[in-house]
């Protein structure tokens, strides 16, 4: 009760205050992310030459996670859709679903990069691949930070509490899909 | 906070799951398309649908469409900032030569790589002569 | 949104702090005051460590050679690490502590009418964050090797490369305590924001959020938008040192540039985010003690926003020299001297918001007035830096490190003394001795200028930065600026001679001080209308606003000032 403030429950804005919140936590990650990405960019336009180890990506393991996560963000919005009515156990199952998205994702770069990394395109092995797993590792944590949450979110939507945080941790989710939507084709397709 | 977000009138939500196969449409297209070889079509399709799958997730999954100006203005606000940085970096990072100047062609891919192996090299390969 | 006051009222019951155990009142309580004083605290025990640096490396400039009383002889590497961090501690570890989430911890809530920041819990986590970056930070120090040498500017490939720094550990505990730093702040900074956004009193519109408010959350937005490349830089470089990545390694196809770009990008806007609070706090003092509204509110929510977008575009005038394209050097040039028109407007509307008040020397004042003097030296001096011609023969001399003090210290320094000395009554409950207050205040001023003005002629006549003793060097080992060094090394023997008035004075009036009243400034914020200290929930029936913060003087009526919350 002391680690509850009534300044939560106010909103001088008009926008409930767990949800701002989100988008300002997206206004940094946007800068980060735009840091990683701007700077790769900035490199690949610089060496043309840099297609060749770009053509060792798998597009087809890239283009199945991209499916992957584009679902899982359907699955979160239909959440926060259930979450509106009132409908908490149904919400925890979507998110709970959205979380096993997020698992086929990490668990398909996995392989991917174990194949990659025996095959020698190392995080040392140039200048492509130094961006390629900071980029995805990147993105990879932040699927996993953003599953964490939002199996805590589940917890407590199940039994019917805090369903305003449904909304909240699918705009995070949304926002990790968009990332990939741009990483998959920097990554995976410009060759 | 759940008294709030009664706020949002039903009508905001719309056919998701409609939404989505539009989604997986474009991703299709952003994947043949490359498939093609001819760049132009490359950046379209790639590069172009990744935008407005981009577009799609935000305005339909975030609801960024029914949102407060505020939070528009801080989002793009963002993103102008970093086209700021691209304008500002470029000039010098993406060039490999300038009016006076050369990078140095110590570019090792993955060849050198598998040759050597990785690790703070750069003194012993300034002392070979490069 | 207009709530009612009184579903608030009733819940608002003012509470002792939760828990009774030392510990749990603390160390580990979310209220935003006691989170606001263990930054302060940490702040401060971090200041005397970034002293104690520059006592050590301005008596080695001073009389090379020689043994330092409390330190011994000083060689070349450790001067290194003592210049690389103290740079470090005093912008990372005490400016933005102190200045962001001490004072912005403790007043936001507080003056905005709230009972807490909105996310209480997520505020103790960033201070323990940021308490972890700063034993990871000093840790460093101690590890073998000693610690980072490298510059707070940390520039590949001599932070990359462990056979360049020959401080491995070092180096990377350096780049990780950042980072952490980083983090914490972020997290910080989402409170800071929302609850300035959102929580506001019943009545107090955006107009009616005093500056300081509006200074700290504009710097949040500013370093949340900023920080975001360096992070990954910082990243990158942690890669580079520990996990044989290029990035930056020019023999492998990386881009030293592209460090100094991402660090900068960040950087410039940094000097804003600890300016911009640090000028709020002026205003506040300023207002109260001219018995005065600030002139042109509005305009100076205006020139806020506009230098905090224009910090933006002038970062690559620290890189003049640094080989980038000249062109984008005419850029940068124009845009830097663009920049220091809204903060000398800023001077201007301070000054102008003095004209025909009713003008009360204490303490708190005399700092604000100082503040304005001195920055007026350093803002000029900004603009000597800020035209490439010029920079070419000044960058790296002493002419940028006496500019930059006459920035950084006030901001560090003078503001934060002006915030305390005029808070103090609040935080504590008593008042600080004015006369000591005063002693202090002039010793502290004397102290700097002596300190800081040679340094700007050791600059112009050639003295590079980040050399251990110039006596060695034939055109500036010569004895007229040798004994400039010695004249600035003694000033600052008396600067730090003056500070343990100040640290008595702080401490006995915390315990033994008069006791002090609800508002014994006679000010118009809502701070003051809370019990002096506040009680956990600060009041017992939230505040309602009903004006702005700076109606001091109002024609017709007799007291001088209206307190925000007073029922018209």
């Amino acid at each position: 009760m002391s680690a509850h403030s009534i300044a939560t429950t106010r909103s001088a804005t008009g926008i409930p205050t767990g949800r701002l919140a989100v988008w300002w936590v997206l206004v940094s990650e946007i800068v980060i992310f735009g840091g990683v990405l701007v700077s790769y960019v900035m490199h690949r336009l610089g060496h043309p030459e840099w297609a060749a180890e770009a053509a060792h990506t798998n597009t087809w393991a890239g283009a199945f996670n991209t499916l992957v996560l584009l679902t899982s963000s359907l699955a979160a919005v239909l959440a926060h859709q259930a979450a509106e009515r009132g409908e908490g156990p149904k919400a925890a199952r979507l998110l709970r679903l959205t979380v096993l998205g997020g698992a086929v994702f990490l668990t398909v770069k996995g392989f991917e990069w174990t194949h990659e990394i025996q095959a020698g395109f190392t995080l040392q092995a140039g200048g492509f691949w130094s961006y390629y797993y900071l980029a995805a590792g990147l993105h990879a944590f932040h699927v996993l930070a953003g599953m964490v949450i939002l199996l805590w979110v589940a917890a407590s939507a199940a039994r019917n509490r805090h369903l305003h945080r449904v909304e909240n941790i699918g705009i995070y989710w949304h926002f990790v899909d968009i990332v990939w939507i741009f990483l998959f084709p920097l990554l995976y397709i410009a060759k | 906070m759940s008294e709030s977000t009664h706020a949002h009138a039903a009508p905001h939500h719309r056919n998701y799951v409609r939404i989505w196969a539009l989604l997986v449409v474009l991703l299709v297209i952003s994947v043949a398309g490359p498939m093609l070889g001819v760049p132009l079509v490359t950046l379209i399709t790639a590069f172009g649908v990744a935008l407005v799958k981009a577009y799609l997730v935000a305005k339909n999954f975030m609801h960024l469409d029914v949102e407060k100006p505020i939070v528009h203005a801080a989002i793009g606000l963002t993103l102008l900032i970093m086209v700021v940085l691209y304008a500002g970096v470029a000039p010098d990072v993406q060039k490999s030569a300038g009016q006076n100047w050369k990078k140095s062609d110590g570019f090792h891919y993955v060849s050198e790589a598998a040759k050597g192996g990785a690790g703070q090299k750069g003194h012993d390969e300034r002392a070979r002569g490069h | 949104m207009a709530h009612a006051a009184h579903p608030e009222a009733l819940a608002a019951a003012p509470h002792a702090a939760p828990g009774g155990s030392f510990f749990h009142r603390y160390l580990w309580s979310t209220d935003h005051k006691v989170i606001a004083f263990q930054y302060m605290f940490t702040g401060m025990a971090m200041a005397l460590i970034g002293a104690f640096m520059a006592y050590v490396f301005r008596m080695q400039l001073a009389f090379p050679g020689a043994a330092v009383p409390g330190f011994g002889v000083v060689s070349p590497g450790q001067y290194n690490a003592l210049v690389t961090n103290h740079g470090s501690i005093m912008i990372f570890w005490v400016a933005m502590p102190v200045l962001i989430a001490g004072f912005g911890n403790y007043l936001i809530p507080l003056m905005v009418g709230a009972d807490d920041m909105v996310f209480p819990r997520l505020n103790r986590l960033s201070y323990q964050l940021f308490l972890v970056s700063a034993l990871v930070l000093l840790a460093s120090l101690v590890v073998q090797n000693g610690g980072f040498g490298g510059a707070w500017t940390a520039y590949p490939p001599l932070s990359a490369n462990k056979n360049y720094n020959l401080t491995p550990l070092g180096s990377s505990l350096w780049v990780i305590a950042v980072a952490l730093e980083f983090v914490a702040f972020l997290l910080g900074g989402i409170n800071f924001i929302v609850t300035a956004m959102n929580a506001r009193a019943p009545g107090m519109k955006a107009f009616d959020v005093p500056i300081v408010v509006w200074t700290i959350v504009v710097a949040s937005i500013l370093f949340m938008a900023s920080v975001g490349p360096l992070m990954a830089g910082a990243v990158m470089l942690l890669f580079d040192q520990l996990a044989g990545t290029s990035f930056f390694n020019p023999f492998r196809g990386g881009d030293p540039i592209l460090w100094q770009h991402l660090f900068w990008f960040f950087g410039h806007p940094e000097v804003y985010v600890v300016l911009l609070p640090a000028m709020g706090i002026v205003a506040e003092v300023m207002t109260v003690f001219a018995r005065k509204k600030l002139f042109a509110y509005k305009t100076v929510i205006g020139t806020i926003i506009a230098t905090g977008v224009l910090s933006f575009f002038v970062w690559a005038h620290h890189q003049f020299v640094a080989g980038i394209d000249p062109r984008m050097a005419n850029v940068f040039t124009i845009t830097t001297l663009l920049i220091s028109v809204p903060i000398a407007e800023m001077c201007f509307v301070y000054i102008a918001t003095l004209y025909g008040g009713s003008i009360r020397l204490t303490v708190p004042m005399l700092w604000a007035l100082a503040f304005i003097a001195e920055f007026l030296i350093g803002g000029v001096t900004g603009i000597f830096l800020g035209a490439s011609g010029l920079d070419v023969y000044l960058h790296d001399t002493y002419f940028v490190v006496a500019h930059f003090h006459y920035t950084f210290f006030l901001i560090a320094v003078i503001a934060v003394f002006a915030g305390i000395t005029y808070w103090f009554p609040k935080m504590f409950g008593r008042l600080m001795n004015e006369k000591w207050g005063k002693i202090h205040f002039w010793g502290t001023i004397a102290g700097f200028n002596g300190v800081f003005i040679p340094l700007f002629f050791l600059g112009a006549a050639g003295e590079h930065r980040r050399i251990f003793d110039y006596t060695t060097i034939p055109e500036l080992g010569r004895p007229e600026l040798q004994a400039l060094r010695i004249f600035a090394t003694v000033s600052l023997l008396v600067l730090l001679a003056f500070q343990p008035i100040f640290l008595v004075n702080f401490v006995r009036s915390i315990f033994r001080g008069p006791r002090a009243e609800k508002n014994p400034w006679r000010a118009n914020t809502l701070e003051w209308t809370a019990a002096s200290p506040p009680p956990h929930g600060n009041w017992a029936e939230l505040p309602q606003v009903y004006r702005g913060p700076y109606e001091y003087s109002v024609p017709g009526r007799e007291s001088d000032y209206w307190p925000q919350d007073e029922k018209p």
